[in-house]
This record gives structure tokens, C-alpha cells and sequence, in this order.
């Protein structure tokens, strides 16, 4: 009986039924609280033709950025891409198609995916180029856009701590767009820190519950740093 | 003449309130964060989630997850909060945020933005800059009065994508401090030593000038 034992004990097990031309959800922003070894897995599947939703698609040799190495990304729905130049050259060259997405409407996106809204009115990017074709509505006499939530096939988390229920606590800023990205993926894939006792953590403390989380693995992470900053100790 | 970035940041920390809920984008921006007055209390709003801004870490507290949306390392401070990136911006789109501080490329005189992509240039994208001018309290916008080339940033319509429309309330330059209304830039002060005339010169959009403008305080 497996029960609620999400817990499995390889990469290969945990992207297990990942497919070309599947829509892939990731959370993380840049380079802070990203699944490195389940990025690593799809790398190392060879998996193509995928489209990835996330707010950024990493650096040239870290993060969602190695995928773009082989070519495995067909399409990203993304906020900002500024840190990657190999992107912007598959960009440039009609390699890979992209969809800016304003941060805030990408969060939405993935919320109301997750919760079953299939889309929602916004101000965000009323009378600019990403509202064209777009339905407006006004409310109260300001026009608003109408956008569609995302789902995916799979959605790719990293959390501090689960417990074997799928129970997902996040550390610090590393929380960003995890908590949503978890419950907009068909399956729910999430690499850990920490995997902790049935009960350890408090019910009132759980940020993500783990009905939406179907698989949970312990990660090790390297946790590289986009720009330390630091001013002097005195 | 015209001001340093570190003096555009000190004219626009005075534009800080008591009890302001603040979110400063990169570039001159985040420099405002460094001349908030000591009298008064502020919350720095970073989208990617948190509320409460601190400090940059000592070498010894650095910490992988905990960052800024610039992708800094950063601090929480005292009273800060952090949550996911759809809470962070339902405060955002809300209205919760009192005043919004970014940079642009061009603003014009109905106080539209255009701030995130240079057709064919540059295509970073939008980040969280589109869901701030459409849900800030308040947008104050600083840039240079023109390019590098000398062309005016302030126009009549903006020429590059648009970030937002009819947004910006106020506008800090190199050279002047201007209010958006009514279909018009209105000269508010100017940077010590710059004649009105080079404001007027390096102001392509309808610039409305009432009566002597006093030089900054800064």
C-alpha cells in the first residue's frame, strides 16, 4: 500500500511519463528557489519540443537555461529573460517562440489554472502590444483584459521541507512562484531539502497542502546566486 | 546642472510619505531606498515576495533564498512578511502599494510609459513593471530629460510598446521635477543652475510653465 507516500527515490522515477511536446511548469525566480535536479533529469531524458511556463529561463549554464543547450524548448511563457544570451539568440534566430507575460498576470495565470478558473479580467497591460487580440471589458468604467489560466502536464517545484503526505513548507524567497506552479501541474513533481517525520510539520505552518503534490524527492542543491550583495560588517 | 543618479534618488526619497508601502524598480530606483529621512517609516515592496525590505547582508548572513526581485541578496527587516508571487502581486494590483518608483525609456504627456522593450533591440520583457503602473496609488517615473543623443524622452505620444497607459503622475529628471495632468507635462522645480530654457529645449511634449520655478532642495 502506498497510501500518501509521495516519496520516491530517483530522478528517473520522479519525471517518469514526461513526453515531447509537453507543457512544463516550473517555479522558481532566476536562479532562487529553482528544482535543479529535476531540471537536470529532463536535460539528461532529452525530452524535446517542450514549452516551459516560468518567470524566468535561468542563466546560459544554470537553471531552465541548460535545456535550452539541446534545443529541448519549443516555446516559454515567461516574464523577463534578460540573464540568458543563448535564449535570446534562439529568440532572434525563430528557434524558440516566446510569450512575455506580465509577473503578475504569469502568478494569475497559474493560480487560477490550479484552482480551475480558466481565465480572469485584468488592468495589467490594458492599451499595450501583449493586449492585442485580447478581449476588454470595462468594470466601473476602466477597461480590463481578459486572460487565460495555464495548466500543464507537469509542474516542477522546489520546497524546503515535505513530509511524505506531499506537505510543502517554503524557506524565504525561495517560496516566489512554487506554491502556484504546484497546484497547476497534472502531476506535481517537487525536490526537497529535507524530507521530515509524518507529523513533524504543524498543520498551521503547511504552505502548499500535498493534494497537489503527486511525487516528492530529496534534492541536493547547489543554490547559486545571481548577484551577491553585501555591504560591510562594522 | 543636471543631477548625478544619487541626487535624482534624493529628490525623489522626499516624495516618500510616512507609512508608505513602496516598490522601487531597478536602476536610479533602488538608489532612493539609501536617502529615505530618518523621521519617517517606510516598507520597501520587492514583487518577487517581500514586504519589509531590509539592508544588504553582512558577507556572513548572505543567503540563496533570500533575494530581491533584482536578484539580489538582500535582507528582511524588522515587521516584513514574505509570501508567494501571486500574493505579492495581488497587493500590487490591488492598490495596496502607495507609490510605485521606476524608470523608462519615454514617458509622454498623458503620462503613458513605454519602459520594457526596444523593437528589435532589446527583448528582456516586462518583468512585474506592467502590473505595477496598472496598480500603483501613485507612479513616479525617473529617467533622463533626453537620451544620449540629445532627443527629449518626454513626448507628445510615445514611440516605443507601451508599458501602461495614462499612468504616470510624476516624472523626476536630471533636470526637472514635472507633473502629468490634463494632457501636459507642468514644470514643478528645476535642478540647481539648469534655465528653464534648456527644460523647455529638451521637452518634446506640451510643457506648461506658471509663473518663477524654484530650484530643487535637495
Amino acid at each position: 500500500m502506498a497510501g500518501f507516500d509521495k516519496v520516491v527515490s530517483s530522478y528517473e522515477e520522479a519525471m517518469q511519463g514526461l513526453k515531447d511536446g509537453d507543457t512544463v511548469i516550473a517555479g522558481g525566480f532566476g536562479l532562487c528557489g529553482i528544482p535543479e535536479g529535476l531540471i537536470a533529469e529532463i536535460k539528461k531524458q532529452g525530452t524535446k519540443d517542450l514549452t516551459l511556463v516560468s518567470n524566468n529561463c535561468g542563466v546560459d549554464d544554470f537553471g531552465l537555461g541548460i535545456l535550452l543547450q539541446d534545443k529541448q524548448i519549443k516555446k516559454i511563457i515567461a516574464s523577463y529573460v534578460g540573464e540568458n544570451a543563448l535564449f535570446e539568440q534562439q529568440l532572434l534566430s525563430g528557434e524558440i517562440d516566446v510569450e512575455l507575460t506580465p509577473q503578475g498576470t504569469l502568478a494569475e495565470k497559474m493560480r487560477a489554472g490550479g484552482a480551475g478558473i480558466p481565465g480572469f479580467y485584468t488592468a495589467t497591460g490594458y492599451g499595450t502590444p501583449i493586449a492585442e487580440d485580447k478581449e476588454v471589458k470595462e468594470f466601473n468604467g476602466r477597461p480590463y483584459i481578459l486572460e487565460e489560466s495555464i495548466t500543464g502536464e507537469f509542474a516542477i517545484i522546489k520546497a524546503w521541507k515535505a513530509d511524505r503526505y506531499g506537505n510543502l513548507v517554503f524557506r524565504h524567497t525561495a517560496m516566489n512562484f512554487n506554491p502556484m506552479a504546484a497546484t497547476a501541474g497534472k502531476i506535481t513533481v517537487v525536490e526537497v531539502e529535507e524530507i521530515v517525520e509524518p507529523g513533524e510539520l504543524a498543520p498551521s505552518e503547511i504552505h502548499t497542502p500535498g493534494i497537489y503534490v503527486n511525487r516528492v524527492i530529496k534534492g541536493s542543491f547547489e543554490k547559486r546566486i545571481e548577484r551577491v550583495t553585501t555591504r560591510p560588517s562594522t | 546642472m543636471a543631477l548625478s543618479r544619487e541626487q535624482v534618488a534624493k529628490r525623489v526619497a522626499q516624495e516618500l510619505q510616512d507609512g508608505y508601502y513602496v516598490n522601487l524598480g531597478i536602476g536610479i530606483p533602488t538608489l532612493v531606498a539609501n536617502y529615505v529621512s530618518d523621521d519617517i517609516e517606510v516598507m520597501l515592496q520587492s514583487e518577487n515576495g517581500l514586504l519589509g525590505m531590509g539592508q544588504f547582508p553582512t558577507e556572513d548572513k548572505v543567503d540563496a533564498d533570500m533575494i530581491n526581485a533584482g536578484k539580489e541578496t538582500v535582507t528582511a527587516s524588522i515587521g516584513a512578511a514574505i509570501f508567494n508571487s501571486a500574493e505579492s502581486f495581488a497587493m500590487i494590483r490591488g492598490g495596496h502599494v502607495d507609490l510605485t518608483v521606476l524608470g523608462a525609456f519615454e514617458v509622454d504627456q498623458n503620462g503613458s510609459i513605454a519602459s520594457w522593450m526596444i523593437p528589435k533591440k532589446l527583448i528582456k520583457g516586462m518583468g512585474g513593471a506592467m502590473d505595477l503602473v496598472a496598480g500603483a496609488q501613485n507612479i513616479i517615473v525617473t529617467m533622463t530629460h533626453a537620451n544620449k543623443h540629445g532627443e527629449s524622452k518626454l513626448l507628445e505620444s510615445c514611440t516605443l510598446p507601451l508599458t501602461g497607459v495614462n499612468c504616470v503622475k510624476k516624472i523626476v529628471t536630471d533636470l526637472a521635477v514635472l507633473e502629468v495632468k490634463g494632457g501636459a507635462f507642468y514644470l514643478l522645480e528645476r535642478a540647481p543652475g539648469v534655465p528653464v530654457d534648456e527644460i523647455i529645449e529638451k521637452t518634446a511634449g506640451k510643457l506648461i510653465i506658471e509663473g518663477e520655478i524654484p530650484e530643487m532642495t535637495l
